[in-house]
């Protein structure tokens, strides 16, 4: 019996430090975020910090355009979502559900996107965006994350459709909904749960992204967060690191809202790419 | 019914926008990419038909030869380490953890979410000697293992360890999360019948868990695999495919080629072997899921 407890003991160490090596490092960001910068030269790196520097964020808000990148971000990743979930609800439907000639071959043109690297069409998108003259503008970001969005959201929410029962589509029928209003009145309602799926997966995605805001975008008035936390060092020297690490924070924080809100969604949502992918 | 469900008009309205955009912007610009890869220069610039030099250029190209090699130790070190941290993770949480279990799957999947520039900005300091010690180097000082104090990220000897370090405690919660869900289904009975049977617990992993886990295993690494071959963002942000290229990615070489170089021709048949590596790899490990 006692050995048992040792043991139970043991394996509890072992989880909570797995947690440990999993949170610290977060913890010591936002508390480097507060740090002063002599607080680096005094203290050792792994110090708490002494009091609440919040000029670091105001430096990085301002001057280091952090908000800027925040609203470039926040409008190119939804708009597309607003897309992404429109086309692939309809695609969807329009591919599981309906009858004419040639839905397989579609629903397999889109399931084709879901194995192509983003770096092997990099180099024609730019050219072709660079003949458009279309660098530079929120456009070419916004309709490359769609096109790239469509693949695997169609994909899941192909899923989801093919185990509704066609009889409620019947009934509906029967009951006088043209196509528009049981697409929008019967079927949208019941897919409620692959929308928000898709959604998660894709706003992660799309939030995340780098490689495609970093070619096309090279005016700093437009960048994302992302392609702006790549340059912070540059535009604010090595040494500032209190404001690199609010920057850094801040750029966290709208994922940690999320997460703490919808854990369980969040969890299924960027799982589901995986397991069905 | 069929007529309702067989609206022409209906199925143009609801798959050609998408259809369209799709076509347009991924798989045009991968067709493209061919086509692009039998010339020299850059459109408009020096724009030679070569026809298959390019790619018998790649042969030859140490820098090249450099990232693969860089790219394929990358993928097996990665692959590996996310698989199968992420699987004994899972398999802690289901046979050890008794309170608590969805606070620490929680607290794991984490780093999941987290932007991987923020990711790769929060390691540079972790792993940093200058200006002042990093948190790795102020703890090593700190218990007295001054001798280890070292550039972690500026030697080439230690880059692409720290890279591959720092990507494996980004995705170990995500597999293990998945792993978990599979662990869940299957049935408590066979787990007690197999523990009565008294089989230890590394019998039990070998002969029962692993053998009805093999699918979500290969689904992982396929998945894991196709994440690693596209090695870039973490790269760029951690160390900018320094030093010396030891941590520069295939797709961090194309892009230099492509865009910093402006040899456009060359680049695409960069971009196309990401392309083939991508499709010959998952398609060989899915190998693995269908031989019994």
């Amino acid at each position: 019996m006692k050995k048992k407890k040792i043991k139970a003991i043991l394996q509890g160490i072992v989880i909570a430090l797995i947690c440990a090596v999993d949170v610290y490092p977060l913890l010591w960001m936002v508390s480097a975020s507060f740090k002063q910068q002599s607080e680096w030269t005094s203290k050792p790196a792994y110090a708490l910090n002494e009091g609440f520097h919040f000029q670091n964020y105001i430096d990085a808000w301002t001057r280091g355009h952090m908000a800027t990148f925040f609203m470039n971000s926040l409008l190119c990743t939804l708009i597309a979502l607003v897309f992404i979930v429109l086309f692939a609800c309809t695609v969807g439907f329009a591919t599981t559900k309906m009858q004419w000639k040639g839905r397989e071959f579609v629903s397999k043109f889109f399931s084709l996107g879901i194995m192509v690297p983003v770096a092997t069409a990099l180099i024609p998108l730019f050219q072709i965006f660079n003949q458009l003259n279309l660098l530079n503008t929120r456009f070419c970001l916004i309709i490359t994350y769609i096109a790239f969005g469509l693949s695997l959201s169609i994909y899941l929410v192909q899923g989801y459709l093919r185990s509704l029962p066609d009889e409620l589509l019947e009934a509906s029928v029967i009951d006088g909904c043209g196509i528009y209003r049981m697409m929008w009145l019967v079927v949208t309602p019941l897919m409620k749960n692959a929308i928000v799926t898709v959604l998660v997966l894709q706003f992660f995605f799309k939030w995340n992204d780098l490689l495609f805001s970093m070619t096309f975008i090279s005016d700093s008035a437009l960048k994302t967060v992302q392609t702006g936390l790549l340059y912070f060092q540059d535009e604010f020297g090595s040494k500032n690191w209190g404001a690199i690490f609010a920057s850094v924070s801040m750029s966290v924080l709208p994922m940690l809202v999320l997460y703490t809100i919808l854990n369980k969604k969040v969890m299924e949502g960027m799982t589901a790419g995986a397991v069905k992918g | 019914m069929k007529k309702v469900l067989g609206n022409k008009k209906a199925v143009a309205l609801f798959v050609l926008p998408a259809l369209i955009i799709y076509a347009i912007f991924v798989m045009l610009p991968v067709l493209w990419s061919f086509y692009y890869s039998l010339y020299s220069g850059s459109p408009g610039l020096k724009w030679e038909f070569v026809g298959l030099k390019n790619y018998s250029r790649l042969l030859v190209d140490k820098n090249f030869i450099k990232a693969l090699t860089v790219n394929l130790k990358y993928i097996s070190v990665v692959t590996i380490g996310q698989v199968s941290l992420g699987l004994a993770l899972a398999l802690m949480f289901k046979f050890w953890l008794r309170r608590c279990k969805s606070f620490v799957r929680t607290l794991i999947f984490f780093p999941v979410v987290l932007p991987t520039v923020a990711v790769g900005q929060l390691f540079n300091k972790i792993y940093e000697i200058q200006p002042n010690y990093g948190l790795l180097n102020s703890f090593l000082e700190g218990i007295g293992l001054e001798q280890l104090v070292q550039p972690w990220l500026g030697q080439s000897s230690t880059a692409l360890w720290c890279l591959c370090i720092m990507d494996i405690w980004v995705a170990m919660g995500f597999y293990s999360v998945i792993f978990y869900g599979a662990l869940l289904n299957i049935p408590d009975d066979i787990i007690e019948a197999a523990r009565i049977d008294g089989s230890g617990s590394w019998n039990m992993f070998r002969r029962i868990l692993l053998p009805l886990l093999r699918p979500m295993v290969v689904t992982c690494f396929v998945f894991s695999f196709s994440g690693t071959v596209k090695m870039f963002e973490s790269a760029l942000a951690l160390t900018k495919g320094g030093p010396a290229g030891s941590t520069k990615s295939l797709s961090m070489y194309m892009y230099d080629v492509s865009f910093t170089y402006g040899k456009v021709g060359y680049g695409s048949v960069i971009a196309i072997v990401i392309f083939l590596i991508c499709i010959v790899g998952s398609f060989l490990i899915n190998r693995f899921d269908t031989k019994d």
